[in-house]
C-alpha cells in the first residue's frame, strides 16, 4: 500500500469508533472499549507502519510523502486539503500513536471495567466505591474523538486542516476535563480551559488570516520551505511598525502555542484542568493537547526564525517567544515545588517543561525542542498514569478504611512503594526521566541538549534561567516521589492501598521502557564517550525537516556539568529534606519559605489576578449590560412596549368602537325593533270586532284607491 | 218602473246596518244578527242584478241559492261555537273573549 | 207613483226599520223577533224581484231555521246577559262611522257605475220554466252540479262540526269549563 493511503487512514479508526459509540454502541461497556481500544490499535499499527516506511526514506524532508485533495472551490483555485509526512510529523506521530494506545488501555482499568456498577455512583461524579464509572462509554467516545483530532492535526499539510484537529481537541478537552460534571469545580476548570485557550486561538486565527493574506496559501510546503516565500515575509513590513510580516505572523501564531501549551499569562487553565479523570490529563498533558503547541511552534520554526541564522543575534519574534518560554518553565517550577496534589505537581512541571521546549525554540534549537518535546511525551505520560495508579490505590485504601482524607494529597500518602511496587518503579524511572538523571532517562539527553545550545550560542540567560528551572524540577519530582512512596504510610488509607490491575500497570511499564530508551537515538555526535558509538539518528533525520540541515554543536562541558549538576543536586536535596516527613507534620518547606511558600502555593495569586482583571467584568457585561440592560431592558422593552400597545389599540377599538358604535348600532337597533314590536302590540286585542273594524277600514282604502285613483 | 238602483241602495243600506251591528254589538248573538243581515243584504243584491241584467240565465238564483246554503251552515256552526264558549266561559261579551292577544 | 213603486218602498223601508232596530235594541230577544221581520221583508223583495222560489227558501231557511236558532240559543245563553248591561262596545262610534263610510263609499260606487240606472227590467221569457230550469241546472253535469254538491258537503260539515263543537262538557272537563 502506498505510505500516502496509509497516512489518510490513520485519523480514520478513532473517528469511526467515535461515531459507533455514541451511536450504538453506548448501551454495552465492553463493545464501547473494544471498539475505541481496537480503533487506536488500528491507527497504532498505521502509524508504526508509516514511520518505518518514512525513516526509510533518503532525505525526508526534501521528497516528503505528500498528498492532497481539492476541498473547497475558491474561484479559479480551490483550498486543497493533504496530508504531509516529513520527519518532523513522523516522530510526532510516533510518539501519538504510542501515547495514545497506552492511555486508551489504561482507561479500561482506570474505569474500574470489571467492576460492578455501584448503584449510589450517579453519572457526573466519579464513582465513590470503586464502581465502574457510569459514563464509561461516554468516555471511550470522547478520547476517540480526542485522538481524531490530534492525528488530523499531526498529518494535515496546511495551517486550516492543523487549526481544524486543533479546536476538534479544544473541544475534547472541554468535554473531557468536565467529564464529572457534577463536581462544580470541574465545571468551572472546563469553561476555564476552553476560553482561555480561545483567547490563543483567536489570536492563531489572526494570524493564520494574516498569513493566507500575505502569501495566498496556507500550505507548509508552499510556506516554509520556499526560501523566496520566506525571504518576501521577513522583507515586507507588517502592520505595526519594527516587526516584519514573518515576524508578526509568527507572533501571532505563536500565541495560539501560549494558550495551548499553557505557558505564562495563559497558564492558568491547565492546573484546574486536573479536575477530569487522569486518562485525560495523561492525554491532555502529555500525549496530545499542549504537545500540539509546540509542535505547531515547531512546524513553523522558518517562518519564526526566518531573517536569523546561527550565530545571529535573536529577533523579535525570537525574543518574544524565548523569554515567555525561560519564563514560564522557572515561573511554573516554582509554584510546583509548594503544591500538594500528586496531579497538581504534574501539571505545573508540565507547564514548565513547555517553557523548556518553546525556549528551544525561541533560540533557535529546533532539533532540541523536537527531541524534548518526544521524551517529554513519554514521561510525562508515564507520570500521570502512575500518579492515577497511586490515586486509585489510595481510593481503595479510602474505601477500606471508611477514612474521609484526600486521596490525592501527597501529605496523605507514603510508603507505597511496598503496596504498589510496580507503579513505584516506573514512577520512579519517570520521575528521574523528568529531572534527568544522567545518561539512563530519555529527559537527561533532550535537556541536556537545550541547555547545551542556549551556552554555545551564548544565551546566557535563557541558560541559566533553564538550569535553575532544572535544579527546581529534580527537587520537586523528589519531593513528591519521597511523599508519595518512601517513608512510612502517614494515613491509614495508604496503609491499605494496593496495587493496579494489569490494564492499568501494563502501560505504564510500557511507557518506562521508552522513557529510558528513547533518549539513545539522539546521542550528540561529540558526546564523551558515548558519542559516535551510535550515529545521532535523532539530529540527522528531524534536522531534515528544515531547508537548511542545523549544525551539530561542538561539544562543550559546561553545560554538561551544570545539567548534571542540578539533576543529581536537585534530586538528593529533595531526598534529604523529604524522606522522613511523619504523619500531621506540615511541609518542612513552609517553615523555611514562610510567606513565599504561601504565595507559592496560591500560584502567585494569578488566578484572583484574573477573576479582578477579566472574569468578573465578563460577568457583569453578561449580567448586567447584556442580559439586564439589552435584553431584558431593551429588547423585551421593546417587545413589552409593542404589547402594551397593541393592548391600548385593542382596547381603544373595543372601548371607544366596537362598545359603543358597534354594540351600541346593534343594540339600539334591536331596542328600536322591540319598541315597534312594543307600541304596535296594542292593535293585538284579541277582539274580533276591533280586527274587523281594522279590516273594513284598510279594505275601504284598497277599495276606494282601485276605483277611484286607478279606475 | 223601480231602477235597479233603489234594490241597490236598498241592499247597501241594509248591509251596513248589518256591518254596524256585527261591529258594535256586544253580544255575539247579536253579531251573528248582524253578520245575517248583511247576508241578506249580499242575497237581495244579487237577485236584483239578476232580474235587471240576465233574467234568462238562471245562474244568479243559483248562486244566491248557494249563498244561502253557506250562510245557514255558518249560521249553525257560529251558534254552535257560541254555544261552546258560553259554557267554557260563562260569558258571550265578544270583548271579553280576548285571549289571542299579546 | 206606480204600485209596484209604493210596495217597494213601503217593503224597503220596514225591512231597513226592523234592521236598524235589529242593532239598535238593547233586549235580545226583541232584537231577534225584529230580524224575523226583516227577513220577511226580504223575501217580499224577493217577490217583487219574481224570484218567487227564492222568497219560500228565505222564509223556510232564514226565518224558519236560523232566527229560531237564534231564539233558541239566546234562550239557553240567558244567565249572564242580565238586564241593564250596555249592549254597545265601548268603541261603537267608531262601528258606526265607518259603517257609514262604508255606505258613502258604495253610493258613491253605484253613482259611478251607469248600469244601476236601467228603468225597466227586461221581460222573462217564461216564468214557469224558471222554476224547472232552476231545478233542472243543480243537477246538470254541464251546468251547477258541482256547487252543489260542494255546498252539500259544506252543510255535512256544518251539521258534523256544530255538533262537535256544541257537545256537551264531559263531566270532568265541565268542572274546568266553569270558570
Amino acid at each position: 500500500m502506498q505510505p500516502e493511503i496509509l497516512a489518510w487512514l490513520i485519523p480514520l479508526p478513532p473517528i469511526l469508533a467515535f461515531f459507533l459509540i455514541i451511536l450504538w454502541a453506548y448501551r454495552n461497556n465492553r463493545l464501547s472499549h473494544t471498539i475505541a481500544v481496537g480503533s487506536m490499535l488500528i491507527s497504532w499499527g498505521l502509524a508504526m507502519v508509516l514511520f518505518w516506511v518514512a525513516i526509510r526514506v533518503e532525505g525526508l524532508g526534501h521528497h516528503p510523502i505528500v498528498s492532497s485533495i481539492p476541498w473547497l472551490p475558491t474561484g479559479e483555485t480551490s483550498l486543497q486539503f493533504g496530508i504531509l509526512i516529513d520527519p518532523l510529523s513522523a516522530v510526532t506521530l510516533f510518539f501519538v500513536a504510542w501515547t495514545c494506545l497506552a492511555i486508551f488501555l489504561y482507561s479500561v482499568g482506570y474505569h474500574n471495567f470489571g467492576k460492578r456498577r455501584d448503584p449510589d455512583d450517579r453519572p457526573g461524579l466519579p464513582p465513590k466505591a470503586g464502581g465502574i464509572e457510569p459514563m464509561y462509554a461516554r468516555f471511550f467516545a470522547f478520547i476517540s474523538l480526542f485522538a481524531f483530532g490530534m492525528l488530523t492535526l499531526v498529518i494535515s499539510d496546511n495551517l486550516l486542516l492543523l487549526f481544524i484537529g486543533w479546536e476538534i481537541m479544544g473541544l475534547c478537552s472541554y468535554l473531557l476535563i468536565g467529564f464529572w460534571y457534577g463536581k462544580p469545580s470541574a465545571r468551572d476548570a472546563m469553561v476555564k480551559a476552553f476560553i482561555t485557550t480561545r483567547i490563543g486561538d483567536v489570536l492563531m486565527l489572526l494570524g493564520l488570516a494574516y498569513l493566507y493574506s500575505a502569501t495566498g496559501t496556507l500550505n507548509f510546503r508552499a510556506i516554509l520551505f520556499d526560501e523566496q516565500v520566506l525571504h518576501s515575509l521577513v522583507e515586507t513590513p507588517s502592520v505595526i511598525g519594527g516587526l516584519s510580516t514573518a515576524g508578526l505572523i509568527g507572533i501571532l501564531l505563536f500565541l495560539g502555542t501560549v494558550g495551548k501549551s499553557a505557558q505564562w499569562p495563559l497558564h492558568v487553565w491547565l492546573p484546574d484542568a486536573m479536575e477530569g479523570p487522569t486518562p485525560v490529563s495523561a492525554m491532555i498533558h502529555a500525549a496530545t493537547m499542549v504537545s500540539a503547541g509546540v509542535y505547531l511552534a515547531l512546524r513553523f520554526f522558518p517562518l519564526l526564525t526566518a531573517g536569523w541564522h546561527e550565530g545571529a543575534s535573536l529577533t523579535p519574534t525570537m525574543l518574544v517567544v524565548a523569554s515567555i518560554g525561560a519564563f514560564t518553565a522557572l515561573f511554573a517550577a516554582t509554584i510546583a515545588v509548594a503544591q500538594v496534589d500528586i496531579k497538581r505537581v504534574l501539571a505545573y512541571s508540565t507547564i514548565s517543561q513547555l517553557g523548556y521546549m518553546v525556549a528551544a525554540v525561541g533560540i533557535g534549537a529546533f532539533v532540541a525542542g523536537a527531541f524534548h518535546l518526544i521524551t517529554h511525551a513519554f514521561f510525562k505520560g508515564l507520570l500521570f498514569l502512575g500518579s492515577g495508579s497511586v490515586i486509585h490505590g489510595m481510593e481503595h485504601g479510602v474505601q477500606h478504611t471508611h477514612e474521609h482524607v484526600d486521596a490525592q494529597d501527597m501529605f496523605n500518602m507514603g510508603g507505597l512503594r511496598r503496596k504498589m511496587p510496580i507503579t513505584f518503579w516506573t514512577f520512579l524511572i519517570g520521575g528521574f526521566a523528568l529531572s534527568g538523571f544522567p545518561l539512563l532517562t530519555a529527559g537527561f539527553w533532550s535537556k541536556d541538549e537545550i541547555l547545551a545550545d542556549a551556552y554555545g550560542h551564548g544565551y546566557l540567560v535563557v541558560f541559566i534561567t533553564l538550569a535553575v528551572a532544572a535544579l527546581l524540577t529534580a527537587f520537586y519530582t523528589m519531593r513528591q516521589i519521597s511523599l508519595t512512596f518512601l517513608g512510612h504510610p502517614r494515613t491509614d488509607a495508604a496503609k491499605h492501598a494496593h496495587e493496579s490491575v494489569w490494564t492499568m500497570t501494563l502501560p505504564l511499564i510500557v511507557l518506562a521502557i521508552f522513557a529510558v530508551g528513547v533518549g539513545w537515538v539522539g546521542i550528540p555526535e561529540h558526546f564523551p564517550v558515548l558519542g559516535g558509538l551510535v550515529p545521532n539518528w535523532f539530529h540527522d533525520f528531524v534536522g531534515g525537516t528544515l531547508i537548511e540541515h542545523p549544525h551539530a554543536l561542538d561539544f562543550n562541558p559546561v553545560p554538561l556539568i551544570v545539567s548534571i549538576g542540578v539533576a543529581l543536586g536537585g534530586l538528593l536535596l529533595g531526598w534529604l529534606v523529604y524522606r522522613r516527613v511523619p504523619a500531621g507534620v506540615p511541609d518542612p518547606l513552609q517553615r523555611w519559605l514562610g510567606p513565599i511558600y504561601t504565595v507559592l502555593k496560591n500560584k502567585y495569586y494569578f488566578d484572583e489576578f484574573y477573576h479582578f482583571l477579566f472574569v468578573r467584568p465578563a460577568y457583569w457585561f453578561a449580567e448586567t449590560f447584556t442580559y439586564r440592560w439589552i435584553d431584558r431592558g431593551l429588547i423585551d422593552g421593546f417587545l413589552h412596549g409593542v404589547g402594551r400597545t397593541a393592548l391600548r389599540v385593542g382596547s381603544f377599538l373595543r372601548n371607544a368602537i366596537d362598545l359603543p358604535i358597534v354594540n351600541g348600532l346593534a343594540d339600539r337597533f334591536s331596542e328600536g325593533v322591540k319598541w315597534l314590536g312594543r307600541t304596535f302590540r296594542v292593535v293585538q286585542t284579541g277582539r274580533v270586532q276591533e280586527y274587523l273594524i281594522i279590516g273594513l277600514v284598510f279594505t275601504g282604502l284598497l277599495l276606494s284607491y282601485f276605483l277611484l285613483v286607478q279606475p | 218602473m223601480i231602477p235597479l238602483s233603489w234594490y241597490l241602495i236598498l241592499a247597501a243600506g241594509l248591509f251596513c246596518v248589518g256591518l254596524y251591528g256585527a261591529l258594535a254589538r256586544r253580544n255575539a248573538l247579536a253579531i251573528l244578527m248582524g253578520i245575517e243581515l248583511m247576508l241578506n243584504a249580499v242575497n237581495l243584491n244579487l237577485v236584483a242584478f239578476w232580474r235587471y241584467l240576465t233574467p234568462n240565465l238562471i245562474s244568479g238564483q243559483v248562486f244566491v241559492l248557494i249563498v244561502l246554503a253557506v250562510a245557514a251552515s255558518e249560521a249553525a256552526v257560529g251558534l254552535a261555537l257560541i254555544i261552546s264558549i258560553y259554557r267554557r266561559r260563562s260569558t258571550i261579551a265578544a270583548e271579553d273573549i280576548d285571549m289571542m292577544k299579546w | 207613483m206606480t204600485a209596484t213603486q209604493f210596495v217597494f218602498l213601503l217593503t224597503g223601508a220596514v225591512t231597513l226599520g226592523a234592521a236598524l232596530l235589529v242593532v239598535l235594541s238593547p233586549r235580545l230577544v226583541h232584537a231577534a223577533l225584529w230580524l224575523i221581520l226583516s227577513l220577511a221583508g226580504t223575501a217580499v223583495l224577493f217577490v217583487l224581484l219574481e224570484a218567487s222560489f227564492l222568497a219560500v227558501v228565505q222564509v223556510a231557511i232564514y226565518i224558519d231555521a236560523i232566527a229560531i236558532l237564534i231564539i233558541i240559543v239566546i234562550m239557553l245563553t240567558r244567565r249572564v246577559m242580565i238586564r241593564g248591561e250596555a249592549q254597545i262596545t265601548r268603541n261603537w262610534w267608531l262601528g258606526a262611522i265607518s259603517a257609514l263610510i262604508f255606505l258613502g263609499g258604495l253610493l258613491v260606487l253605484l253613482n259611478m257605475m251607469p248600469i244601476t240606472a236601467i228603468d225597466t227590467p227586461p221581460t222573462i221569457a217564461d216564468t214557469n220554466q224558471l222554476l224547472e230550469d232552476l231545478g233542472r241546472s243543480l243537477v246538470d253535469v254541464d251546468r251547477f252540479i258541482l256547487p252543489f254538491e260542494v255546498a252539500s258537503i259544506l252543510l255535512l260539515a256544518a251539521l258534523i262540526g256544530s255538533i262537535m263543537i256544541a257537545w256537551p262538557l264531559s263531566t270532568r272537563a265541565e268542572g274546568e269549563g266553569d270558570q
